[in-house]
């Protein structure tokens, strides 16, 4: 292969967020060589956009808080389908993991005696984020960015992995291009971590950057590895609905944890009129009682705005559609009352709110501090995607792993906010350490030259198909993906709708197969989003399938057809595989059963 | 509905032109909007970098009308629309395609700065304590999104090349973050005179101008580290106090 340009390593990271950066410290540290290949510059993955906060029960403002009441909020929160290994661990390592960070230069806003101050989030008993204003990804990533360039890591900035290499069953290494010059490469790697993230680009409404095309999730799923828990993508409450063009972009639940309130066009505060049974116990029942909670009274119950994600996009779509909507759409975010009840709140607005105050000021010309926003629900996170083992994060590919968003299990059906921060942490140190031991293990695994040609002349197709279309071929596909995935397989779900999905997407298939590009190879955008999209593809058909078959309602899934939950169904995950033929298979399988002490703990935490 | 053209530089490193380019604006759009309206319909191959298109990844950063700027975050309403509205890329920096620079010297010029070092740990349990407003002064820096549009404007890179003596705004408030770190006990100000050319900066404050994040970085981060050095290498007193006691 003399046009291809090898590198090779001990363990391959693909993903330079908050995971992949906590793996490739955590494997170099093991003496080993590490390369990390990244779609974006170094710095710019999705993590840097997380804004409200690190989950960790570290108990520097509420002492009651500690890994037991982490592990119980988690699985109420996930309902219950969550591998509780994994929120155990998650739970426990979660503090030292925020701690390190702090070693490595990160600096969180502090309590009064000096140190990690932290928030209420929805779904959390207990203060328990960690936080900087609301750029906690920012300050974590950059943290991660600059201790990881001094550990002698090797990164391949704008470079994309299109396919995984394996020897026999084990992995063996990548393979994948430079945007730069369309030039392709191959990793060799005894082992690979997949930190990828999420597969938001497969929604018109989202949150996500554009990375977020299920890279690894596909990758896993095209080289034998198994998906769970597809059909549960988290729609965040709030995103912003105004102007169009910035439909989506986040608006942290941190104003909600500060004391926004959600009101309907009516001045009401919907969120009193539904509280889950399974909440009624730990929610306010009076606004006064609400702020009180969201000022520190630890004898006050929270606000029913910090209610889990799923159950507030649920409220507010039902408020939209029941016609007490606000002009575009959304419902109404009111943080500029808290005037009423504190003397600066303008300037406290603005200190713990710093960038969404820029955000809307900037894009919406809206002040926050004195007007309300208006939100709606934005595609956010997926909670399914790789399943991996609990400890070590290796998927069931022998030298393959996965952390982060791309790998399931931690979050069930529902991920509370502040855990997918911990969660790379945690989880992608954890997969650094054992793709270093795995690589340590076993012996260099060879590189099967028929795959690499394979995956070169997949890759260079759509120039061979040029004409017919023309060159906006692909942008259209995009496109219709993501307006079918966001009508047909969204917040809402039936059966004929989510059938109607599934036949959007095969005649989909069937045009990508056909349709060319134009230009050359160097950074030629319409050639990446034309590879991006089998991905794409993939994912959303995934999603698709197992949402058919979860015939019932659960967490961020919701079947209008099936409302209620079924006894049945509580005690399975959905799992996505590809058949010998090339099909998507997808079966049921029982959930990983809770042990003693794990009920126990859940009972002590009701 | 309006049309608007656009004046976009298209080409590599071997050289280019403006290309015109007509398309439709509607209420609230950003110059990254039209953008890929422009790419989907009549430019499928047009190089853009851009990522979170909310101004927290510092991506997409352009000169536009000739002012650097992140193109998620400038709104077509605040330009004048009677005139095409011209993109190009960033200046300080060798382009690859289009409106995509290579930006890799930052990342190198980084590396080089030394990296940060704690004093001891506070407590037992082997964490800190620090003060809510000992933190602020650095979290202003700490807001840096590596846009990079600092180092576009600075005429020491731009007009004058110095990429090998002078590590330019970015990094001096990079710098400033770890110099004025509350548990940072490393030492920086030699490599500051010597190798990063500190020097050079004759604080036009055009820097902090452009900054997307509003970072106050000529007063805030260079004057203060410049004022540290004169501290270290040019007090007449310690000069004095040096050469009594022996020391050069």
């Amino acid at each position: 292969m003399p046009n291809v340009k090898r590198h090779i390593y001990d363990v391959l990271i693909i993903g330079a967020g908050g995971a992949g950066l906590r793996a490739a410290i955590e494997a170099s540290g093991e003496g080993i060589k590490v390369g990390v290949v990244c779609k974006s510059l170094l710095g710019k993955a999705h993590t840097v956009m997380a804004e409200g906060g690190a989950a960790a029960a570290i108990g520097n403002v509420d002492e009651k808080d500690n890994w037991k009441v982490h592990f119980a909020d988690t699985m109420r929160g996930g309902q219950y389908l969550n591998n509780p290994l994994m929120a155990e661990i998650h739970a426990k390592e979660s503090p030292a993991r925020i701690f390190e960070l702090e070693a490595w230069g990160a600096l969180f806003d502090r309590t009064k005696d000096g140190k990690i101050l932290q928030r209420h989030f929805g779904g959390h008993r207990y203060r328990r984020l960690a936080h900087v204003g609301d750029r906690t990804g920012l300050e974590m990533i950059r943290t991660l960015q600059d201790h990881g360039i001094h550990q002698g890591i090797d990164f391949h900035m704008e470079c994309t992995v299109l396919n995984l290499l394996k020897d026999g069953d084990r992995i063996a290494g990548a393979f994948g291009y430079d945007r730069e010059k369309g030039r392709f490469i191959v990793f060799e790697a005894r082992a690979v971590v997949l930190a990828t993230g999420g597969i938001g680009r497969a929604f018109k409404v989202t949150s996500n950057s554009w990375e977020y095309t299920g890279d690894g999730q596909t990758l896993a799923y095209d080289c034998g590895a198994e998906l769970i828990d597809m059909e549960f993508v988290q729609f965040h409450p709030t995103g912003m609905v105004w102007p169009p063009s910035v439909k989506g972009i986040l608006v942290t639940e941190g104003v909600r944890g500060e004391g926004g309130v959600l009101r309907n066009s009516e001045g009401r505060r919907f969120m009193f009129d539904d509280i889950p049974e399974a909440y009624k116990s730990s929610t306010a029942d009076s606004e006064e009682e609400a702020w009180q909670y969201t000022i520190g009274n630890t004898e006050a119950r929270r606000p029913p705005e910090l209610l889990t994600r799923d159950h507030v996009a649920r409220c507010i779509v039902r408020e939209i559609k029941e016609g007490r909507g606000s002009p575009h759409g959304g419902v109404y975010l009111d943080i500029a009352w808290i005037k009423e009840k504190l003397p600066n709140a303008a300037e406290h607005i603005k200190r713990k709110l710093p960038s969404m105050y820029h955000q809307f000021k900037e894009l919406a010309e809206i002040d926050i501090t004195s007007e309300v926003m208006e939100v709606g629900p934005t595609t956010h996170y997926i909670m399914g995607g790789v399943k991996v083992n609990a400890e070590t994060q290796m998927t069931n590919v022998p030298g393959l792993f996965a952390a982060g968003e791309v790998a399931a299990g931690l979050h069930g059906a529902n991920r509370l906010g502040g855990n997918s921060l911990s969660d790379l942490l945690v989880f992608g140190r954890r997969s650094g350490e054992f793709a270093a031991k795995f690589s340590k293990e076993n012996g260099k695994a060879a590189i099967d030259d028929r795959q690499v040609q394979s995956a070169t002349r997949a890759a260079l197709a759509p120039f061979e198909r040029a004409g017919g279309s023309g060159g906006s071929g692909v942008y259209q596909v995009q496109q219709e993906l993501q307006d079918s995935m966001q009508r047909l397989v969204g917040i809402v779900r039936t059966e004929s709708e989510i059938e109607e999905g599934l036949k959007v997407i095969g005649r989909l298939n069937e045009q990508l197969a056909v349709i060319g590009v134009e230009g050359n190879r160097e950074y030629n955008p319409g050639w990446h989003t034309a590879l991006d999209l089998h991905n794409l593809l993939i994912i959303s058909e995934a999603i698709a399938c197992c949402a058919l078959m979860r015939r019932e309602s659960r967490g961020a899934h919701f079947r209008l057809d099936f409302t209620g939950k079924s006894q049945e169904l509580a005690r399975v995950n959905m799992v996505v595989r590809k058949d010998t033929d090339g099909r998507m298979q997808v079966s049921s399988e029982a959930i990983v059963p809770l042990t003693e002490e794990h009920k126990q703990i859940i009972e002590d935490n009701k | 509905m309006a049309s608007v053209t656009f004046k976009v530089w298209r080409g590599n490193k071997e050289g280019g032109e403006f290309k015109e380019y007509s398309t439709d604006i509607t209420e609230g759009m950003v110059v990254l909007d039209a953008l890929f309206q422009i790419q989907a319909d009549s430019a499928n191959d047009l190089a853009i970098r851009w990522n979170c298109k909310a101004g927290k990844c510092g991506s997409c950063s352009a000169e536009v009308n000739g002012y650097p700027r992140l193109m998620c975050m400038t709104r077509m309403s605040s330009l004048p629309q009677d005139r095409p509205v011209k993109i190009e890329p960033m200046k300080s920096f060798p382009v690859i395609k289009d409106l995509v620079c290579d930006v890799s010297w930052n990342y190198e010029a980084k590396r080089r700065i030394k990296k940060f070092k704690p004093r001891k740990p506070d407590a037992a349990d082997g964490t800190w304590r620090m003060q809510q407003e000992d933190v602020d002064r650095v979290q202003e820096f700490r807001k840096c999104i590596e846009c990079f549009l600092c180092q576009d404007v600075c005429h020491v890179l731009r007009e004058h090349h110095l990429h090998e003596h002078f590590i330019g705004p970015s990094l001096l408030v990079y710098t400033a973050a770890l110099e004025m770190h509350p548990l940072d006990v490393e030492d920086r100000t030699e490599d500051l005179r010597k190798h990063q050319g500190i020097g050079y900066c004759n604080i036009t404050k055009c820097c902090t101008h452009v900054c997307p994040e509003n970072i106050t970085i000529t007063d805030n981060a260079i004057i203060p580290l410049k004022e540290r050095l004169v501290d270290k290498f040019y007090d007449p007193l310690k000069k004095i106090l040096n050469l009594f006691s022996g020391k050069s």
